[in-house]
């Protein structure tokens, strides 16, 4: 009875609006009109996307100011533009993942992997460029050189962020010097990384003498970065272990040191190994500091302690900016992409595995 | 103002769990009705789905029909925001928007419709508004300053305040005193009982005193045994249902054997 | 005695971690110290020595500006979609796929930097090219618009539009998690008054959200001044000019990044000192981020 009596008078609640429908055809008529003006002005898939984008927002929001009044127009334009804002962001990432992954396929192969660029002039470039021979020169030194600085980093940052970090939850019952290294430790993690070379350099060169450049320089700088994301991380597993766990070893008569050792860092061990993974991969793709501390080498060296050393940000950006052959950049660009695509892979990699980590070595306590 | 709701054959979901099974009631206008049950018999969900408030929990659906003087709340394009302009909600803990003044509080459903209001009928409308939830007296020198630094029962009836500012036809409660001490509960009560001249007030409350004490219809839900949804058992005056209860649970409840 | 040695024990392992606490403190002064010791020369330098020959302040100058302009363009690019990114993940997507996004813009900030170098400078030069001719022609008459525009489109605007992504992860994944804690109980108060979706995020998240959302874009901000390779790799650096689409202007980062490796002596004491500015700069700023977080907490509305 009611059922009839509601579909044949208007309901008031829907009076003033516009049908379910209308987003579809406002979309189809923004495409079309899109495509005629592109037509006219000149084609181009970009600018379609964009203006059809535009068109969608303005009509959909007129057409609702119009017969839903200011109110609903609002939000629907509120909503046009964060949907839109993230379509917009992603792009650069989807463009560059794809430029990388199209100019750093070809140059990806095993001779890259395994060779160095020692002994590799502008004539071999040149001869590549002609097609006379193929792109010879590889990255095996700046794997070698990115491996042990980011592995001499860690050795350094890990000890310092997770006891700086035990500090922080275990024993310092928030006094002044507690919070004063919280702050800093947040004020450090926006420091840039030029800056973090920069100071490894003026360390080493008072300490050492001037123009030290070698991989445990870096290492430093590399440190410098990753301490506070160690201690940040770090911190906040060790915060999520339940008091009664730490209590329950205490009644136990177990000392605090052995409380902490045995019982808190076990227990927070996937989230810290998860934290120490991502400062990993965040410093794994640093330029900047290794640029001014471990200088750049063309040749394989296994030693931290003495000489240059490449890395793969380094390799990649030395190979833009001073082509090994200045008349025939090509074969140095490929190079170049071909080290991007590795370092994405590897950062990626180090990402993914810092999820899992934390996804499949969760302690099973609480929920 | 004030409209009668009719609830046919409503069914609410939480995924595929069914929480609230085949209720069929009807609200009078002008009157206030309190819902009681157990917890977790989904009265509170039901309760939401009147003004689809429900939709905030994600996964939560219903089938059935709820009709505001005849018009169905879940028909085709009718949107949720005018639903719930029509019908205003107080929550089970007090919420006054934190960064608003006493005064933005009761004003801010109302800017949001009419946007050039003089100061004057805003001066106007706050003070019928607080005046109508019992509060004016208590506030009247401090509009200016923030909602949350009231107490509790105070804040209580500055969001029944905010709610009747807007002019709504229902007014659903959740339990609006279960986070309340019993000094401003009596005091919400009070206010229930001035309010039922104008609105349609819908309560769910845990307490049976306060159902007994406010309302005048009472509906009883109940679940059958976890994992089933609640039904809704009796629904009739509260007279009949505290004193001449037709069911033996519903009898068992309002005695206090069980719940 | 095997209690004797678990309480030193006690003592070493509480002592080795407090240590390792002053050694952060120790060494974020230290970089200030060794900094300011290697810079020295370049502040006392006769000033007909330093690059330039106007003194260390005058040559610097430019180059803050520079930077400052740089940052600035990434900021008031980032700052809106970053917000309106962060409200899609919190408030709009399906609550089953926020987080997966979460990751993918995540992943933004995982990129390295030289690598978005690298695609700016051959891929999204290239592409924005036309339109600074266009803006040349048709804007010009705007101060930073005028042209010519570079033929290579390796520019201030093209090096800003690159930083806007780089920080835009940044402001989004913390804008992002303050949203997602806006109290449920304002945001049901908001709609049960009949506040459309984007009336609710007015009422109720943005006020929540905004001492936050300030220190996220000021944290943005820290991370734009001091990007190096980035704006090492895409623009073609010059002296200081107003205009965003002629080659021109530096940063300090990328100053440091193209003249480091060939500089000895006090070209070397010139370029710390900068880094040294850099330091005290970006320092300054997230200073004031963390201060405006911490500040903030108290008031934040979370406890009531």
């Amino acid at each position: 009875m009611t059922n009839t009596m509601t579909t044949r008078r208007k309901s008031n609640l829907t009076r003033g609006q516009l049908p379910k429908y209308t987003p579809w055809v406002v979309v189809a008529a923004a495409v079309v009109l899109a495509a005629a003006i592109m037509t006219l002005v000149g084609f181009s898939a970009f600018g379609w996307g964009v203006l059809a984008a535009i068109l969608f927002t303005v009509g959909l929001t007129g057409i609702s100011a119009a017969v839903e009044g200011a109110r609903q127009a609002k939000d629907k334009l509120a909503t046009c533009l964060v949907f839109g804002s993230f379509l917009i962001a992603l792009l650069p990432l989807i463009s560059v993942i794809w430029t990388v992954l199209v100019n750093g396929i070809p140059g990806l192969t095993f001779d890259f992997l395994f060779y160095s660029m020692n002994g590799v002039t502008g004539q071999f470039d040149d001869a590549a460029a002609a097609g006379e021979a193929p792109v010879v020169g590889g990255v095996y030194h700046a794997i070698v050189g990115t491996l042990l600085m980011t592995l001499w980093a860690t050795l350094i940052s890990v000890p310092v962020g997770l006891l700086a970090a035990v500090y922080l939850v275990e024993y310092s019952e928030g006094g002044r010097l507690a919070k004063a290294i919280t702050f800093f430790v947040d004020v450090m993690t926006g420091i840039p990384s030029i800056v973090a070379g920069l100071f490894a350099v003026a360390f080493f060169a008072v300490v050492f003498g001037p123009g030290t450049k070698t991989g445990i320089v870096a290492a430093v700088a590399l440190s410098v970065l990753m301490i506070p994301v160690v201690v940040r991380s770090t911190e906040e597993m060790l915060r999520i272990v339940p008091n009664e766990l730490r209590e329950a070893s205490y009644a136990l008569g177990v000392r605090k040191w052995r409380t902490i050792t045995k019982v808190v860092i076990p227990t927070a061990i996937s989230g810290i190994a998860s934290g120490v993974t991502l400062a990993i991969a965040r410093v794994v793709g640093e330029t900047a500091p290794i640029l001014v501390t471990a200088g750049f080498a063309t040749s394989i060296n296994f030693n931290v302690f003495s000489g240059w050393m490449a890395s793969l940000p380094t390799f990649i950006y030395t190979q833009i900016i001073t082509p090994t052959s200045p008349s025939n950049p090509d074969p140095s660009a490929q190079r170049a992409w071909a080290a991007a695509l590795l370092l994405i892979i590897l950062v990626m990699l180090l990402n993914l595995a810092a999820r899992l980590i934390a996804r499949f070595f969760a302690p099973k306590t609480g929920r | 103002m004030s409209k009668r709701i009719d609830v046919q054959d409503l069914n609410v979901f939480y995924g595929d769990f069914k929480a609230v099974e085949d209720v069929t009631i009807r609200v009078e206008a002008r009157s206030v009705t309190a819902f009681i049950g157990p917890s977790g018999c989904g009265k509170s969900t039901f309760l939401r789905t009147l003004n689809r408030m429900h939709e905030v929990i994600p996964g939560a659906r219903v089938e059935g029909q709820v009709l505001l003087d005849g018009d169905d709340l879940y028909g085709a394009g009718v949107d949720p925001v005018t639903v719930r302009s029509q019908i205003g909600m107080v929550f089970q803990r007090p919420n006054p928007f934190p960064t608003m003044s006493i005064r933005d509080n009761v004003l801010a459903g109302v800017k949001l419709n009419n946007k050039r209001i003089s100061r004057a009928e805003s001066d106007a409308l706050v003070e019928r508004s607080l005046r109508g939830a019992n509060l004016w007296k208590e506030v009247k020198d401090r509009l200016d300053k923030p909602g949350s630094g009231l107490s509790g029962g105070q804040q209580q009836r500055l969001c029944i305040a905010r709610a009747i500012a807007v002019e709504p036809e229902v007014i659903l409660m959740d339990e609006p005193c279960s986070a309340l001490d019993p000094i401003s509960t009596l005091a919400v009560e009070d206010l229930i009982d001035e309010l039922k001249d104008n609105y349609t007030v819908v309560i769910v409350t845990h307490n049976m005193q306060q159902a007994a004490r406010v309302s005048e219809k009472t509906a009883f839900f109940n679940i059958a045994g976890t994992g089933d949804p609640g039904r809704l058992i009796e629904y009739s005056d509260t007279t009949e249902i505290f004193n001449n209860p037709r069911e033996k649970s519903t009898e068992d409840y309002v005695s206090g054997r069980f719940g | 005695m095997s209690k004797q040695t678990s309480r030193a024990g006690d003592r070493i392992f509480s002592t080795t971690a407090l240590m390792a606490g002053v050694l952060i403190l120790v060494v974020l002064f230290s970089v200030a110290v060794f900094l300011l010791i290697q810079a020295l020369p370049a502040f006392f330098a006769d000033p007909s020595e330093i690059t330039g020959g106007e003194g260390f302040w005058s040559y610097i100058w430019p180059i803050i500006v520079g930077t400052v302009i740089a940052a600035a363009i990434a900021l008031i690019l980032a700052t809106p979609v970053a917000l309106g990114v962060a409200l899609f993940i919190s408030h709009y997507a399906p609550r089953r796929l926020s987080q997966g996004l979460g990751y993918v813009i995540d992943l933004l900030a995982a990129i390295p930097s030289v690598i978005y170098g690298v695609w700016g400078i051959t891929f999204l030069a290239v592409q924005l090219e036309p339109m600074y001719e266009w803006l040349a022609e048709y804007a010009g008459w705007i101060p930073i618009f005028a042209g010519p525009a570079s033929a290579t489109g390796k520019t201030m605007l093209t090096a800003g539009i690159v930083l806007a992504v780089m920080i835009l992860p940044i402001i989004t994944s913390i804008s992002r998690e303050i949203f997602l804690q806006t109290p449920k109980l304002h945001e049901e108060a908001a709609l049960a008054l009949g506040a459309t979706r984007w009336e609710m995020i007015r009422m109720t998240v943005i006020p929540f959200g905004r001492p936050g959302v300030i220190s996220a874009v000021m944290l943005g901000l820290g991370r734009a001044l001091g990007e190096t390779m980035a704006v090492a790799l895409v623009l073609s650096t010059g002296p200081l000019i107003l205009s965003l689409i002629q080659t021109g202007n530096s940063t300090i980062a990328a100053e440091i990044a193209l003249n480091y490796p060939e500089a000895y002596g006090l070209r070397l004491a010139e370029l710390i000192a900068a880094g040294l500015l850099l330091f005290i700069i970006t320092l300054a700023v997230n200073m004031v981020a963390r201060w405006v977080i911490t500040r903030n907490k108290d008031f934040s509305g979370a406890n009531a």
